[in-house]
């Protein structure tokens, strides 16, 4: 089933004219509007002129996550503030967010994009969406919220948490659809073993869309067995509008990503140098259609590939194969992006404790952060160190919106990695 | 009433732990006069009084042990039935806010040492002897 069948079986000719007329123009957009933009491509010597193919997108700069935060609160808009409609900022971070400003066009083609994902994976405005992601600054909630209610979807507004609440409404209101994150699909997995096939029978659930949380092919097979849905990869960050912007039709192999919206580039994230399709590195996206805040080469810092194939579903917009890992040293959790960065700002401040931690991320949604007790820390005192451990405790589940569970080790006893100081270690098997 | 230097270690609660703190000493041929040990489960701190506390210090730092060198007092006390009482009627005649304490019995017998931790010794120890000259009035 097609959302926008002309579109999205669109030919790749007619495409790439289509993506290269939008570049010039968001480039020329942004030139003009935004002084930032202008510096950095002056910088590199260019003008929107020298864009005249779409392998000139090369010629371009990059905007990484630092660029989006130098440039708080809203320095990168090609409007005033109060000219867009809404704000979304990336999750987690409790420094300096990375805002993201929609105007009405750029809700209505996130919108859009989003109801083409739910189109392929076989909803109708028959159906009925438990849309179980935060509502508020995180893109999960509302922006799935828009692309449903586009198609005239039944959407429960349920948001995260309340588990029996979740399930009443499941049962009562006959949910076909969930939208959820896979650590909570997991937990769901869990609750409906307890519950029994029959509770299952009462069910009207078809499909679970998985996104905001990278996750294995084994996760999803777990979860399609447990649950008894099919489940679909969303790929999505708010930078990007967040979910949406790639998604699993109903082949379930590979996400489209909606290449009239972005042009995606796949570099490698050491030598910056693009990289032919089917070859992993970093997902590289620039805005096509972005009115208030268009951004040009994103980097994602999410490490994935280019599908070359053709999908047999006939769309002619190119897949993305599952997130294959990060770039950089982030990591997701609950839906939330934590940056070790984040965990080292804690320390330094409540203990001046400096590289002498690790993270440990554990099955379960569980984080260790493993402190060396070092000269400084420590005066003799059993009390003094308990005191410490329960205000780390505190003040990092403010900073990343999850409790931790704080470890004081010995000096030296936190495995020394060549090279590069290895900080997280992730034995979730998400990747 | 001897102002001690205190050892104080951090260590996780591991097996062979101990051994790895009395190798060090036994070695250096510092000779252990008490060990306590305040635990909190994953972890905890090793007290000891040693004859040889700075060379002890510096050993423990040398082998990348936390370690800690503070001032204790000592109160002595009589090695039979009420040698504590006596003790803890002084501590609790100055009102000390001890924060830890344990007892070590030098090699003679004669007498016993009550080893006490409070937050500012000098002027505890100060404080002692300032009431027993009030008392001796």
């Amino acid at each position: 089933m097609f959302w926008q069948k002309a579109l999205e079986t669109l030919q790749r000719d007619r495409l790439e004219a289509l993506q290269l007329k939008r570049l010039k123009e968001t480039t020329a957009r942004v030139y003009e509007k935004v002084p930032y933009y202008k510096k950095l491509f002056k910088s590199k010597g260019i003008t929107p002129r020298h864009i005249k193919t779409l392998k000139d997108v090369v010629m371009l700069p990059f905007t990484t996550r630092e660029d989006l935060q130098k440039n708080y609160p809203d320095k990168l808009l090609t409007i005033k503030h109060h000219d867009t409609l809404r704000l979304h900022t990336s999750s987690g971070t409790t420094g300096k967010p990375k805002a993201i400003f929609f105007t009405r066009n750029d809700i209505d083609v996130a919108a859009n994009n989003i109801a083409r994902c739910l189109t392929m994976t076989g909803v109708t405005k028959a159906d009925v969406l438990q849309n179980m992601m935060s509502y508020g600054l995180f893109t999960g909630g509302l922006m799935m919220h828009y692309g449903a209610e586009k198609i005239g979807v039944l959407v429960i507004p349920s948001a995260t948490g309340n588990t029996d609440r979740q399930l009443l409404l499941m049962e009562d209101f006959g949910t076909t659809s969930i939208h959820l994150t896979p650590s909570y699909a997991l937990y769901l997995s869990d609750i409906f073993e307890k519950k029994g096939p029959a509770f299952r029978k009462k069910l009207k659930l078809k499909r679970a869309y998985m996104g905001a949380e990278p996750y294995t092919e084994e996760t999803k097979n777990k979860i399609e067995a447990l649950l008894k849905v099919k489940v679909y990869n969303s790929y999505g960050l708010t930078e990007m509008n967040g979910p949406g912007v790639a998604f699993e039709c109903g082949l379930q192999n590979g996400m489209h990503l909606w290449e009239d919206s972005y042009i995606m580039e796949i570099v490698d994230p050491k030598t910056d140098k693009q990289l032919p399709d089917g070859e992993i590195g970093e997902l590289i996206l620039t805005t096509l259609t972005r009115e208030g805040m268009p951004i040009i080469r994103y980097r994602t810092r999410d490490l994935t590939a280019i599908i070359p194939e053709k999908c047999k579903c006939g769309r002619t917009h190119r897949r993305i194969m599952r997130i294959k890992g990060r770039a950089d040293d982030m990591f997701i959790m609950r839906g939330v992006n934590i940056y070790p960065q984040q965990i080292e700002r804690v320390l330094m401040g409540v203990a001046h404790v400096e590289k002498n931690y690790q993270i440990y991320l554990d099955e379960g949604d569980k984080i260790k952060v493993k402190v060396e007790i070092t000269k400084q820390l420590f005066d003799g005192n059993l009390e003094h160190l308990k005191k410490l451990q329960t205000d780390l405790t505190e003040k990092l589940r403010t900073e990343i919106l999850i409790r931790p569970s704080v470890e004081l080790v010995e000096p030296g006893t936190l495995p020394v990695s060549e090279g590069k100081a290895k900080r997280v270690f992730d034995n979730r098997k998400i990747y | 009433m001897p102002i001690l230097k205190q050892l104080s270690v951090f260590v996780q609660n591991q097996p062979g732990k101990i051994e790895r703190l009395t190798s060090i000493l036994a070695e250096n041929n510092i000779n252990i006069l008490a060990f306590n040990i305040a635990s909190s489960g994953e972890y905890g701190v090793i007290k000891i009084i040693a004859d040889k506390p700075e060379l002890a210090y510096k050993k423990y730092k040398e082998a990348g042990l936390t370690a800690y060198l503070s001032e204790v007092l000592g109160i002595k006390m009589q090695d039979k039935p009420g040698g504590l009482h006596d003790a803890a009627k002084i501590i609790a005649k100055n009102s000390l806010n001890v924060e830890n304490a344990y007892v070590y019995v030098p090699k003679s017998r004669k007498s016993a040492m009550l080893v006490i931790d409070v937050r500012d010794v000098k002027a505890a120890k100060k404080n002692i002897a300032f009431g027993k000259k009030q008392k001796s009035k």
